[in-house]
């Protein structure tokens, strides 16, 4: 078995599973925010109406809330959500509850292993299709509906069926100035946005072993393009050594055996990588920078749990120190640890040194929801994971998805550029 | 939900593929957490001119498909974010089918949770049902489709399909279980339910 067929036997108390079988798996952890929160609730209202007891969760020390998406708050509506989410979590006993403004805080999927909330071998489902991104920590972790979390959080329990798995190697590392938001971007464009669809992406080899984990969270991010159910990255010394830094020790980490079966093997070359953008409207509309650099840009965002970890931040610190920005440039740290850290390093100093803002730790403009969306006709170059019509914005803007390493360097030319371009 | 009847309607060609959920419904929407109403949100950005009046170049737009309730679309239909909102926008608008080649897999399981039901049928069929101008009747106690010149039969899963006839809600169902199931599983394990 592989990685993500042990796991799913492992919870689901099966000796083995193979691909199409249907389990029933316990899960481990599972996670709202202030969009899937809300929804959950709605969920549990009718049921109520139906005579089903929603009094208590199956164990609220495995659910954790995240306030992400629409905050800090624009205007009332969310405001009263964030309200709502906060008397569920009181009224259902989760303590797990990082609250915007009030010690830590930031996205869903940047808390998770900031804060070392999911462990390697764990089943984790979340109400956000991100939640693919976890996986890099070597769990089985996957996005669900609303319905399908309310059912979780009263029984624990969920069905998958075992999805085969498309095995991503990258022999050799990554030449400098490519990033693993490269490498995903070309598998994207190479197998398209429904190339993984129901599939397992797990990706490998020395290039993605040389990686930081902030960089492995990237590729498993981005899965979620691809269509897959998850993303996985067997874990070694440096998880190991990521969630001991944050106190987690005690967990039993699952491998694949060596005579896995994965339903196909993608072989790439490191030193063949170079730095690559999505152009509008599609993830998998991609193109290598130097055949997109005449496109002149208007903003540079520089946010998400795809693109603001610390390694994203300390990337774009590398090209902005002693530079200035052409255009608009918001970077926005996807978690107040994060942001400190950067805060320690020099990084927001030289943000602003170099004219661009530095926001709070949010979902914002990525998902369009406010802190930076865009004008009709507007082009941007973004860290973020899509780009589909009015995502993040007007439906007439333009986004083009890059590494922050390109972000940055186009944004002190104001053209999509190349950072081994850059004088 | 209600029980799933025969759906006897002209069909909406959306003749779009990677429809994501984006498209249906649009962020700013995604706050709004009342009980009905989000089939006026549903498409938004292609159905309204940025003044907010309809854009008539828009497939829904068309006075021919007002009462439609089959809707026909191309490959990954329901891709990007697992927002549940997507499928109350296009039940609340009044579609209870989409036919395509294939759904984005957190779209299609909502679909079921919802009671809409989402049909997986070949490019080829879907292509030429794209074309139909008459009305199609979609019978899914038999699994057929007909339309006035031939039968196509689709594949469902046997359970999906028993949920959707009975009007089951499979959250519902299997928590009205709940007392049985804890029984079983106390005396036997979990793999042995399967």
């Amino acid at each position: 078995m592989n990685i993500t067929e042990k796991i799913l036997a492992r919870a689901s108390k099966n000796e083995s599973v193979e691909p199409d079988e249907v389990v029933f798996v316990n899960v481990d952890k599972a996670m709202l925010h202030d969009v899937s929160g809300p929804g959950v609730i709605k969920v549990f209202e009718k049921l109520q109406k139906q005579g089903i007891s929603v009094d208590k969760l199956w164990d609220p020390s495995k659910v954790w809330v995240a306030e992400d998406h629409f905050v800090p708050s624009a205007e009332k509506v969310s405001a009263e959500n964030i309200v709502k989410l906060s008397n569920f979590t009181k009224n259902y006993g989760i303590e797990k509850h990082f609250k915007y403004g009030l010690g830590q805080y930031g996205i869903c999927h940047t808390l998770s292993h900031e804060e070392a909330l999911v462990l390697p071998g764990e089943v984790y489902v979340a109400g956000d299709s991100h939640t693919n991104t976890t996986g890099a920590l070597g769990a089985f972790a996957c996005g669900l509906g609303h319905t399908d979390m309310a059912y979780v959080l009263l029984n624990g329990k969920i069905w998958f069926k075992v999805p085969e798995t498309l095995y991503f190697k990258l022999n050799g590392k990554l030449p400098e100035h490519v990033m693993a938001k490269d490498f995903i971007l070309r598998i994207i464009g190479d197998i398209g946005t429904d190339g993984a669809a129901y599939k397992a992406m797990q990706f490998g080899g020395t290039g993605v072993y040389e990686m930081s984990v902030d960089e492995r969270l990237t590729l498993t991010n981005m899965t979620t393009e691809a269509g897959a159910k998850n993303g996985i990255i067997e874990p070694d010394q440096k998880i190991t050594d990521h969630l001991a830094e944050r106190g987690a020790t005690n967990y039993t980490a699952l491998k694949g055996d060596s005579n896995a079966q994965f339903a196909k093997i993608f072989e790439y070359d490191g030193s063949e990588m170079e730095p690559t953008v999505a152009k509008p409207f599609s993830p998998q509309n991609v193109s290598v920078v130097r055949e997109t650099s005449s496109i002149e840009l208007d903003k540079a965002y520089i946010g998400s749990c795809t693109g603001a970890k610390f390694e994203d931040l300390k990337a774009v610190a590398k090209i902005l120190k002693g530079r200035k920005v052409k255009i608009r440039t918001e970077i926005l740290p996807a978690a107040i640890s994060i942001y400190k850290k950067a805060l320690e390093n020099g990084f927001i100093k030289i943000f602003l040194d170099a004219g661009a803002m530095v926001g709070p730790p949010t979902c914002g403009a990525c998902c369009g929801a406010h802190m930076g969306v865009l004008a009709k006709d507007e082009i941007c170059i973004s860290t973020t994971n899509r780009n589909f019509p009015g995502r993040m914005g007007h439906v007439e803007s333009q986004t083009y998805l890059a590494s922050p390493l390109v972000a940055a360097a186009s944004a002190v030319t104001g053209k999509i550029t190349d950072p081994r371009d850059l004088n | 939900m209600d029980r799933f009847k025969k759906i006897k309607s002209i069909v909406t060609p959306f003749d779009k593929v990677n429809v994501d959920t984006d498209q249906i419904v649009p962020k700013q929407f995604l706050k709004l957490i009342q009980k009905t109403g989000f089939g006026k949100f549903l498409f938004y950005n292609w159905r309204f001119n940025s003044d907010e009046k309809p854009n008539s170049g828009f497939i829904l737009n068309d006075p021919k498909y007002k009462n439609s309730k089959i809707l026909i679309t191309q490959d990954n239909f329901g891709c990007g974010s697992s927002r549940e909102h997507a499928v109350w926008a296009l039940q609340d608008y009044g579609f209870s089918v989409i036919i395509a080649p294939s759904f984005a897999d957190i779209f299609f399981s909502n679909c079921f949770k919802n009671g809409l039901l989402a049909i997986i049928l070949n490019s080829k069929i879907v292509e030429k049902l794209l074309k139909i101008q008459t009305e199609i009747e979609v019978d899914l106690e038999n699994q057929i489709i007909k339309t006035d010149t031939e039968i196509i039969p689709f594949q469902i899963d046997e359970y999906k399909k028993k949920n959707l006839l009975n009007g089951l809600d499979e959250i519902a169902l299997t928590l009205k279980y709940q007392d049985k199931i804890l029984e079983y599983e106390k005396k036997s394990t979990i793999s042995s339910l399967l």
